[in-house]
């Protein structure tokens, strides 16, 4: 077997599985249940794959996959079409540019890190809908999401313990 | 020639950059979708057709996935009910014997109100017929508030209807298709809806930003909102009928007018789709057709356009005997014929004064 590079990822494990799985928890989350007079919570799980994929290593794909994501959930929210597209490709290029600091780093500090990515993308969010809407969206809103979509961090850990050392050319 | 054994076998592009540049040309599409979008425009065809694809693969999805939470909340219920049977017997006991003087003073109202309207001649608007739906996904986002309910084009819902449920307005139809139509909620932030406060009239839209109370603008007169005033759909523009609940005012801690939705009073698992277009389905076209149309009177050739006006044919009656009235009295120009020079003004004396009095 030969050690040079090591064996490739598999596209479909690393961007097709998580894609799915991301589809199947937004259109889970989206159903109408309301439990003592409260909604379910609306978290961005393609933040998970925006911030791991781009921990995993640099890849031509990924940003397709995201974009697809985006445009998934601005039609499945009804919201502009390439709004969540281009939010989510703005926490890719953060975490893209930001990866050597970030590698190696500490759990709790991870966390930090893919809250941070995760406020940029919102507050990218924010700014595309008062461009395009040409009016300001609730701050509160915009907080709670945040706040729900930063707990899903230990999702976005497993999927870079998983595949961080599959590509050892990325080490 | 195989692609390795070529002058550009050697080749190696770092991955970075190509990685850069697949981001550089994923983010210009999704611009691209962006400035493309006319979503906040509310017309049909800005609805497309994948927007329409996704939400007939989505209705039946997540009509699946929402089917436990559903069961579930009507077993709770069932349970609730069970258990709760002699204390609810008695809050219902007691409201019915509450709701028997309103329905009294209900129904005296009610007949006074239909003395008023035909004494007034008043034509209200008649029923609009609704369809029924169930919310089968919604989305609650600070970006986007929408709700996917089971019920189409087939039913007969067009973009633009106006959606209820049992307490107040919830928004309005932006698209449709085959089995599935989207719903705006009030609350979206590219919701605009006309409004008015109940008690004073005051005209204002109703703005959504993706929180839970939408914010009153363009607010106008003096003191025209307290604090829990009832606000209603005004009708102004068509968008809505007007007279639909809303909610209720109350300031917001940014010092802004807000509503409180009555729709967010009740779960929204079913909603009622006003099928109402525009004003003119109110109108009954039958009777607006013309089935009389009035005589035609056809220019006199003797007359020239400087002449003095003729009135209409004279009636063949002889002149009675007695001196007409001013009212019934003829026009003294009119008596005379056509003269060559009519531009002169006519004595006062001899102008006629307007019938006053008589039924229009």
């Amino acid at each position: 077997m030969s050690m040079s590079g090591g064996r490739a990822l598999n596209p479909a494990r690393w961007l097709g599985v998580p894609m799915l799985l991301c589809i199947f928890a937004t259109i889970l989350f989206a159903a109408p249940i309301r439990i003592w007079g409260l909604q379910l919570p609306e978290p961005v799980f393609a933040m998970v794959p925006a911030f791991a994929w781009a921990m995993i290593r640099p890849s031509i794909l990924a940003p397709f996959a995201l974009l697809i994501l985006g445009l998934f959930l601005d039609i499945f929210w009804g919201g502009p079409t390439g709004l969540w597209g281009l939010s989510l490709l703005v926490a890719y290029a953060m975490v893209l540019i930001l990866r050597n600091a970030m590698t190696g780093q500490s759990r709790p500090m991870m966390w930090a890190w893919f809250a941070g990515v995760t406020a940029v993308a919102m507050v990218a969010g924010f700014l595309f809908t008062m461009l395009d809407s040409l009016a300001m969206p609730s701050l509160l809103a915009v907080f709670w999401q945040f706040l729900v979509t930063a707990l899903l961090f230990p999702f976005a850990h497993r999927l870079v313990d998983r595949f961080e050392d599959a590509d050892v050319r990325f080490r | 020639m195989p692609f390795r054994e070529g002058p550009l076998g050697d080749l190696k592009v770092p991955l970075t950059w190509t990685a850069a540049v697949a981001l550089i040309v994923a983010a210009v599409i999704a611009v691209a979708f962006l400035l493309a979008d006319r979503r906040e425009t509310l017309q049909e065809q800005a609805y497309g057709v994948t927007r329409q694809t996704v939400d007939v693969v989505a209705k039946p999805v997540s009509g699946a996935i929402a089917a436990p939470g559903r069961w579930t909340g009507l077993g709770l219920d069932f349970v609730r009910s069970y258990f709760f049977t002699a204390s609810e017997n008695r809050r219902l006991k007691t409201e019915l014997a509450e709701m028997r003087q309103w329905r009294d003073r209900a129904l005296d109202l009610q007949d006074q109100n239909e003395r008023f309207k035909s004494l007034l001649g008043l034509r209200t608007d008649p029923p609009i017929p609704m369809a029924s739906a169930r919310v089968v996904a919604d989305s609650r986002g600070p970006f986007a508030n929408t709700r996917l309910a089971d019920a189409g084009s087939e039913r007969g819902i067009e973009v633009g209807n106006p959606v209820l449920n049992e307490r107040g307005l919830v928004g309005r139809v932006v698209g449709v298709s085959r089995g599935a139509s989207r719903v705006l909620l009030l609350t979206d932030i590219a919701s605009r809806t006309p409004v008015m406060i109940d008690r004073t009239n005051a005209r204002a839209i109703l703005t959504g930003d993706g929180g839970p109370n939408p914010k009153l603008e363009y607010l106008r007169g003096v003191d025209p909102i307290q604090q829990g005033d009832r606000v209603v759909t005004s009708g102004d523009g068509g968008v809505v009928p007007r007279g639909l609940p809303v909610g209720a005012a109350v300031k917001g801690l940014d010092g802004r007018w807000r509503v409180v939705l009555f729709a967010d009073q009740s779960s929204i698992d079913y909603i009622r789709i006003l099928l109402f277009k525009d004003f003119a389905q109110l109108a009954d076209e039958k009777q607006l057709e013309a089935k009389t149309l009035p005589p035609v009177t056809t220019e006199d050739p003797q007359t020239s356009i400087l002449s003095a006006p003729t009135p209409a044919p004279k009636p063949a009656a002889t002149p009675p005997a007695t001196p007409p009235t001013a009212a019934a009295q003829p026009r003294p120009a009119a008596q005379k014929p056509a003269t060559p020079k009519p531009a002169q003004p006519r004595p006062a004396a001899t102008a006629t004064p307007a019938p006053t009095g008589s039924p229009r």
